[in-house]
């Protein structure tokens, strides 16, 4: 049973942000770890560029898949994980822990669209 | 194929001093490159005696397993005999010394060449012209893809930009129209494994004055003829798009029915699979492309001379050999021998789709899962018994896919080694499923860990020496 | 039946009935009569192996083995006795692509080894398996830095790159969508200047030079790499693979992207094809490569081993997201030039280039010396180069062509380019200006 964390938000295509003030950390679901299998590397965009949301912003490549990174929200990276360019595996131990990007974000009504806890482990259930 | 491995590097068989070639002196006095224009350090290249060289190369075979060296049923690859004479044909000093731009009237026979075999494949297609510039399958799919987009530009119907293909088709289909500059999208199968035809009339009434072709191969990835080809590509004309097919899987066709008198406009044939030209370890093939009458002019320039012409002359030396009377059986053969292997095992082997196949077909892993055996391990433990292991998971239909082709070349008693072998891995899969779990047990090396290769790439000696130090 | 058929009568008999159907023709019942092929083929009756022989011996004889002098991206180099005798090994000749590791050792080492070789031949971090020959891996690069860029669409390509590369590249520039803008050149070198007022423009992704150019001039490229690194994009080079031995090398010259043909390193001309193309890169771009990548890793027993890797790229995995629609590598070339690079080692390979550099120096000096020739460029140049001639050119070709010499490829009506490799003697030099 993959783990769904409280106070996040969550897309129907695997991914959370997780808010703080202006600030959104995205990354991807215990579920989604879980059907990718080992990753091997995660394609991140630069600090600075646009995300936007429901565009694909990066992948993320196990050894005989690759599954793109869908924004959840829209806005400017402003950080990313670089941790996880040596250690992808990170993903596979604590997907909540290693978010991928920070965002500032440019529009917070867009959380609107996205599923709380409860909904997305029901979703993943189907 | 050795049980043992080889695992030197050439590299680490390298001593300073020693040499592997030997030189004309130089008798044109001393030219030299000027010092500014060099390479600050020399390429960190072997240096090896010549039988050194040798041994470690034919040593480095004995870990490869090919055709001739048994059994050989990957799916979709059409791994057939490679005859010898063709390989001698191909190596003749008065073809492999000439110069691409040598001019025409020196190269009369190479053109000769070039010229009976477009003929041979047209007659075999029924189609119209062939350009032997592709270089390999894929290459051929972009390049047909490419007329079809000329022709439709050449129209002013800007507006095609979407490929349809059924949703079994080889990775290739939709990468090739990508480089293409083309959008797919999948037609769904019946659950026989075929097109389904009323899926695709929606999407052709949905996107009709956008779709440029429509990708098919048949028999399609399941080994199964389209059947409904007729009204398929009647659909797809009446649409004003073009119809592609993928000649991946020509060789049951031979004999049997051409692309061409299938409504089909543009194709490509990999010469590696069908007309017998060596595999080498994953290239060079040849993708030569045919076309209807009246598209030829659209042939894109897509490489420079005349394609892998030694392969193209391999290709017609089979022609040759094999003549009008036995062209006709590869089909039928091929057939036969996939038939029969899938009767005599769909007892233990889980057959999704009953019925004739064409020249391969594909099994949904081993009829009873309950050990937990996957198809992953039945293909390893074939290694065991010296049998190169069936095409895997791949169509994406089914979870565990195991789709075998024999060829035409393939006796009867190989045949029936193998499916007393895939038998035996069944029995065993119930009675010790961890044999077959950890198979690989007999080959020069066991599993490979693929994670470790991809998270931590090392991919020249450079790069191995320094993760070492 | 025939040799390469082994069904007896007994054996079509007993497996038909297995299958349950009567006939060979049975097996195809599903496919509509109307489009059933009936009849035989119009083409020649079987012929036996001798038959086939004589026939190519023939037709080969209608073709003329030319004394070369001609290079323009395809140079006649000698293959050393020892390759096409491992070439021939049946277990690296008929095998496919390695995809089960533990029976593809073989394959996969050598590929490794051939990575290794073309990223210290280039000085680039990494290469991969190999592609089908140099022009379609320049088309490869140009879509790779599209692909690597944000969102540039623009990729200049200096006319100093060899006139059929740039064709192969405009064909896929074209139908990919990517917009193909030359840079000038001047007195047979890219015109820098252009160059960096071309990239100011922006929407640039990628830079695309030849060295040595098609007109075999070694150019200098500094400053370039940064110009065009300013920018964004990224540095492609072109190169002739076997002059690499010697000359300042892409990665020393700052290049992203490494590419070109690697049929000077011995491989037969064959009109053609096969070659084999390779590309190498930075090790940043890796995962924007397109192409099989080998790499190194463990078994079960703890044995070093190599195995396709970083296949998330490619087609079968990704399909229309893949970097690339190539499917598999050159492989029995990249084996090819693997062993010949083992052969000639680390010394060979610079003796080699360095005997093709005199030669061509010492044609060049000697057709300066009949006065009727002089050099169209007052530029370096490695084993190729570009001559006016005072007369007429094609009678001039044409005669050499009557006593078995192709006497260069020529670039207009009053211009000759030739080539030299090691193969070429004095003997052969001496006798051309006698000729002429």
């Amino acid at each position: 049973m993959a783990k769904v964390i409280e106070g996040l938000y969550y897309s129907e295509s695997h991914e959370y942000v997780k808010i703080e003030g202006e600030f959104g950390y995205v990354g991807i679901s215990d579920y989604a770890q879980h059907a990718l299998g080992n990753v091997v590397y995660v394609d991140m965009p630069d600090v600075d560029d646009e995300v936007e949301a429901g565009s694909e912003f990066g992948a993320v490549e196990s050894v005989k898949a690759a599954s793109d990174l869908i924004a959840p929200v829209t806005g400017v990276v402003v950080d990313k994980n670089e941790a996880l360019d040596d250690q992808p595996e990170l993903l596979n131990q604590d997907p909540y822990q290693n978010w991928i990007i920070k965002v500032e974000l440019s529009d917070k009504t867009e959380l609107d669209n996205l599923m709380d806890a409860k909904a997305y482990a029901a979703f993943c259930e189907k | 194929m050795n049980n043992r491995l080889y695992g030197n590097l050439i590299f680490e068989l390298s001593q300073e001093g020693r040499r592997g070639y030997s030189l004309p002196k130089n008798r044109f006095g001393s030219y030299e490159l000027p010092a500014s224009m060099r390479r600050a350090e020399d390429a960190q290249l072997p240096e090896c005696d010549e039988m050194t060289v040798v041994r470690h190369y034919t040593n480095l075979s004995a870990n490869n397993f090919g055709v001739d060296n048994g059994f050989y049923p990957l799916g979709s690859c059409t791994m057939k005999y490679n005859p010898k004479i063709n390989e001698e044909m191909a190596a003749l000093p008065q073809f492999s010394g000439l110069h691409p731009l040598q001019p025409a009237e020196t190269t009369r026979g190479a053109e000769a060449i070039c010229t009976l075999l477009c003929k041979s494949l047209c007659e075999l297609t029924g189609l119209h012209a062939f350009t032997l510039k592709p270089f390999a399958g894929a290459h051929g799919e972009l390049t047909g893809l490419m007329v079809i987009k000329k022709y439709h530009e050449s129209r002013g119907d800007e507006s095609r930009r979407l490929v349809i293909v059924p949703d079994s088709a080889h990775g290739t289909n939709p990468a090739s129209a990508a480089v293409c500059g083309l959008e797919i999208i999948e037609v769904k199968s019946l659950s026989d494994g075929t097109v389904d035809v009323e899926a695709l009339k929606a999407l052709l009434a949905e996107h009709g004055p956008e779709v440029a072709a429509m990708m098919m191969t048949n028999p399609n990835t399941l080994g199964l003829f389209e059947r409904q080809i007729p009204v398929i590509q009647k659909m797809v004309h009446d649409v004003g798009a073009l119809m592609y097919y993928d000649g991946a899987n020509l060789n049951p066709m031979l004999g049997a029915a051409r692309p061409g008198d299938m409504g089909f406009d543009v194709m490509h044939i990999n010469l590696h699979k069908t007309f017998s030209t060596p595999h080498g370890g994953g290239g060079p093939g040849a993708g030569p492309v045919g076309v209807r009458q009246g598209l030829e002019s659209f042939f894109p320039n897509v490489s420079p001379y005349h394609g892998n012409f030694a392969v193209a002359m391999r290709a017609y030396a089979y022609i040759l050999s094999l003549g009008r009377e036995n062209v006709k059986l590869v089909g039928p053969l091929a057939t036969l021998n996939a038939n029969y292997i899938k009767e005599c095992l769909k007892d233990v082997y889980e057959l999704p789709i009953e019925g004739l196949c064409k020249h391969e077909f594909v099994f949904d892993g081993l009829k009873d899962k309950s050990t937990g055996v996957t198809t992953m391990d039945v293909a390893k433990r074939l290694l065991d018994y010296g049998y190169h292991a069936p095409t895997i998971y791949f169509p994406l239909l089914f979870h565990e896919s195991l789709m075998i082709e024999p060829t035409e070349n393939e006796s009867k008693e190989t045949i029936d080694g193998f499916i007393r072998v895939m038998r035996q891995i069944a029995e065993e899969a119930k009675t010790d499923p961890e044999l077959v779990k950890s198979a690989p047990h007999n080959t020069p090396i066991g599993r490979v860990d693929d994670v470790l290769a991809a998270k931590h790439p090392i991919t020249t000696y450079r790069q191995l020496k320094a993760d070492l130090s | 039946m025939h040799k390469y058929f082994p069904h007896t009568e007994n054996d079509l008999k007993d497996m038909l009935a297995k299958v349950g159907v009567s006939s060979l023709e049975d097996l195809y019942a599903e496919v509509p009569q109307e489009i059933r092929f009936q009849g035989d083929y119009q083409l020649p009756s079987e012929m036996s192996e001798l038959e086939v022989r004589q026939l190519f011996e023939r037709l080969g004889s209608q073709n003329k083995q030319l004394v070369c002098f001609a290079g323009a991206g395809v140079y006649d180099h000698y293959m050393p006795s020892v390759i096409p005798n491992l070439l021939q090994r049946s277990e690296f000749l008929t095998s496919y692509t390695p995809y089960q590791a533990e029976i593809s050792q073989g394959t996969l080492h050598y590929i490794f080894e051939y990575q290794s070789m073309m990223a210290e031949l280039t000085g680039m971090d990494i290469s991969n398996a190999s592609m089908y020959d140099g022009t379609t891996a320049t088309a490869e690069a140009v879509m790779m830095a599209v692909a690597a860029g944000k969102k540039q669409r623009k990729v200049l390509v200096s006319e100093t790159v060899d006139p059929k590369t740039v064709d192969v590249v405009k064909t896929y520039a074209h139908f990919h969508g990517i917009d193909i803008e030359m840079i000038a050149a001047k007195e047979g070198v890219t015109d820098l200047a252009a160059m960096r007022s071309q990239l100011s423009a922006g929407d640039v992704a990628g830079v695309v030079v030849q060295q040595p150019n098609y007109y075999g001039i070694i150019e200098d490229y500094t400053g370039v790499a940064d110009a065009v690194h300013e920018q964004k994009a990224l540095f492609i080079m072109n190169s002739v693979i076997a002059d690499l031995a010697l000359l300042k090398t892409p990665g020393e010259w700052g290049a992203d992207i490494a590419v070109g043909d690697g049929q000077s390193l011995g491989i037969p001309m064959q009109w053609g094809g096969p070659y084999v193309g390779y590309m190498c890169c930075t090790e940043k771009l890796i995962r924007k490569m397109p192409g099989r990548i080998v790499g190194k890793t463990l078994d079960n027993r703890g044995q070093r081993a190599f195995v396709l890797t970083l296949q998330a790229r490619e087609q079968h995995i990704r399909r229309q997201k893949a970097t690339s629609n190539i499917c598999s590598n050159q492989s029995l070339m990249a084996l090819f030039v693997t062993i010949y690079c083992s052969l000639m080692g680390k010394q060979g390979l610079k003796e080699a280039a360095e005997l093709s550099y005199a030669g061509a120096h010492y044609l060049c000096d000697e057709l300066l010396k009949t006065g009727r020739f002089s050099l169209a460029y007052q530029q370096p140049f490695f084993n190729e180069f570009v001559v006016r001639y005072d007369g007429d050119v094609d009678a001039l070709q044409h005669r050499l062509l009557e006593l078995g010499i192709f006497g260069g490829v020529k670039v207009d009506d009053h211009q000759l380019m030739f080539a030299v490799t090691e193969k070429r003697t004095k003997e052969e030099i001496d006798k051309l200006i006698e000729l002429l």
